[in-house]
């Protein structure tokens, strides 16, 4: 049983037909990626798995648990964390509310702390930054806090929704280390991107959506060596 | 990078003192100008628009709507104190015995902010919850609506007349500091404005409930993300800013004595004013909008213009908007995307 799982979902925004049947997977332990240009469907996909969107028709499954009619922060409880498009900080809270916001739902104790801990040792910048309000930060170092405060919830699935957008190219590189990290410690992560060249990079699979439905899946090293891959997506 | 620490650290300082001795400042100089019982009268007008101007600004924070139904909501909690009184007490005038006086104001503030707080709650989950994903024309029409209903129920079941509130201060109890009379009443409404404003404040920066209140008004999809029930936030934000207008309803009829069906209009529309002028969204800014809007209105009248006190008020307001669009202490809903 696939830890996370979309089986022909249908999203509608009013009368766009947005997910026109998607259906993906990921694995425990899986780095898994969407690819698709803009206006595929990926933030759609992502959202409509938060519950912040309703699918119109399909299932929706963590652990074998169908969650596609839970309530937004139910779905945070059974364990997925959201990094959504635009990285979305409270700019006026402070990067230390900004996690604690993360940790909503939990009991504050000594393994909330902890995790604060994990989060300074993964972003060292935000250590640096704790007390300055998020807003004032720069593009990389928010999404760095939106990435961490997603980690504060604990998630078992982890989305991110383009991590790199509008970052210099260092900073992406950088992004993408702290990616696999936060996988070998053991959470799966749905990787969306324009990137692709940098996701297939770092993902086992990757999914690629048109127009609301998914053309091609397939293992990363394969797609990286599809001519229609390499043509539309890796600008070769 | 150290000029920049300096900078930081002079905002800081200048933040913490800064409004503070501007207010100061202008209650030193309004109290020179309107004389003591002016000041007081001012002061005890504005802790009323104050809490009334918290609802506004707190709904309107939260989710954007001008919730036109709060000013009626304050007019309904005038006829729920006279009934509590009228139950309790029966017809009675001054109850010149303390104990029975502090018992009575406990249960009259008590019930009447419970029934409120209620009542605002039932509106958002009848009239505008159902709407919330509608165009933000449909829940104003809807608030107006609503804001005719409450009027409407208490003209039937009350009638258009203007009805007395039983007084439960009697006037001669007073404290005198210098050459001026200060009535217990006065001392005893503002403070318990101040003292329910401070409580808000309290409860909105340091427990959960108000975090999730203000990331709601911040960002209500992030917000979701982090495991918030919007819902259940946005129905606390009604029942809150409903009990103060509850408070301010007690406050009302325990100060000036009487009410009628069309009271929530008239002061309504002057918190309203109140927190625009103090930043829509700004709980710290509709309290001082309150106070602020009072003072005119007071100063007005005493310089012998009380027949333009509105008009005066509401062009203050659209010169100052003018000005600093934003409000006194800047609207918190800006970073919205
Ligand atoms: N709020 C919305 N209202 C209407 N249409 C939307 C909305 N958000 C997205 N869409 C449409 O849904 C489709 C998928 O959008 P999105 O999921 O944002 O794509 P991506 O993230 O791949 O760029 C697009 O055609 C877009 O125009
Ligand atoms: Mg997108």
């Amino acid at each position: 049983m696939a830890l996370l799982e979309l089986k022909d979902v249908h999203t509608y925004y009013g009368a766009v037909h947005a997910l026109r049947g998607v259906s993906l997977k990921v694995e425990e332990g899986e780095i898994v990626t969407l690819i698709g240009s803009n206006g595929a469907g990926k933030t759609t996909t992502l959202r409509t798995i938060s519950g912040l969107q309703r699918a119109r028709s399909g299932s929706i499954t963590l652990n074998g648990k169908s969650i596609e009619t839970a309530p937004a922060h139910e779905i945070v409880r059974l364990g997925i964390g959201h990094s959504p498009e635009g990285r979305r900080v409270f700019t006026r809270m402070s990067v230390r509310e900004n996690l604690e916001m993360g940790a909503f739902l939990r009991k504050p104790g000594p393994e909330v702390q902890a995790d604060f801990k994990k989060i300074f040792d993964l972003f060292p910048r935000l250590k640096e930054r704790e007390f300055q309000a998020a807003g004032t930060m720069s593009g990389g170092e928010q999404q760095m806090l939106a990435i961490g405060r997603a980690l504060m919830g604990q998630p078992k699935v982890l989305l991110l929704d383009e991590p790199s957008m509008g970052l210099a190219p260092i900073l992406v590189e950088q992004i993408f280390d702290i990616i696999k990290e936060i996988n070998t410690r053991g959470t799966a992560v749905l990787l969306v991107e324009q990137n692709a060249m940098m996701a297939l990079g770092i993902a086992n699979r990757g999914y690629i959506l048109q127009i609301g439905e998914v053309t091609l899946e397939d293992d990363c090293k394969k797609l990286a060596s599809n001519p229609k891959v390499k043509e539309a997506y890796l600008g070769v | 990078m150290a000029t920049a620490t300096g900078t930081v650290r002079t905002e800081r300082v200048r933040g913490q003192f800064f409004l503070p001795a501007v207010i100061t400042g202008f209650l030193a100089l309004m109290l020179g100008l309107l004389g003591f019982e002016q000041f007081l009268n001012a002061m005890t007008l504005g802790a009323i628009y104050a809490l009334i101007a918290l609802g506004y600004t707190m709904v309107y924070g939260i989710i954007e709507l001008i919730n036109f139904a709060h000013g009626d909501v304050f007019m309904v909690a005038t006829f729920v104190s006279i009934a509590v009184s009228t139950t309790l007490l029966g017809q009675t005038g001054a109850v010149l015995d303390i104990p029975t006086l502090i018992i009575s104001l406990i249960v009259l503030f008590t019930v009447t902010i419970v029934v409120m707080a209620l009542v605002g709650a039932l509106i958002e989950r009848l009239a505008y919850r159902p709407l919330r994903n509608a165009p933000k024309l449909a829940p104003l029409i809807t608030a107006i609506g609503v804001s005719f209903i409450l009027q409407n129920i208490i003209q039937f079941f009350v009638g258009p007349y203007i009805t007395n509130v039983p007084q439960l201060f009697s006037t001669q109890w007073a404290f005198t500091i210098g050459e001026s009379r200060v009535p217990l009443l006065n001392l005893f409404v503002i403070g318990s404005a101040l003292f329910l404003m401070v409580v808000l404040q309290l409860f909105i920066s340091r427990t959960k409930t108000g975090r999730a209140m203000r990331t709601t008004a911040m960002d209500r999809d992030a917000s979701s993300l982090m495991g918030v029930d919007i819902n259940r936030t946005i129905m606390i934000t009604f029942l809150i800013g409903s009990g103060l207008a509850g408070a301010a309803g007690v406050i009302h009829g325990l100060y000036y004595g009487n009410t009628t069906f069309t009271l929530g209009f008239q002061s309504g529309l002057k918190a309203f004013t109140a927190a625009v002028l103090g930043g829509i969204g700004n709980t710290a800014g509709a309290a001082l909008g309150g106070f602020l809007i009072a003072f005119v209105e007071v100063g007005a009248a005493a310089f012998g213009f009380g027949r333009w006190g509105g008009a005066i008020v509401f062009s203050l307001l659209v010169v100052f908007l003018i000005f600093r669009p934003t409000g006194l202490l800047g609207s918190s809903t800006g970073d919205r995307a």
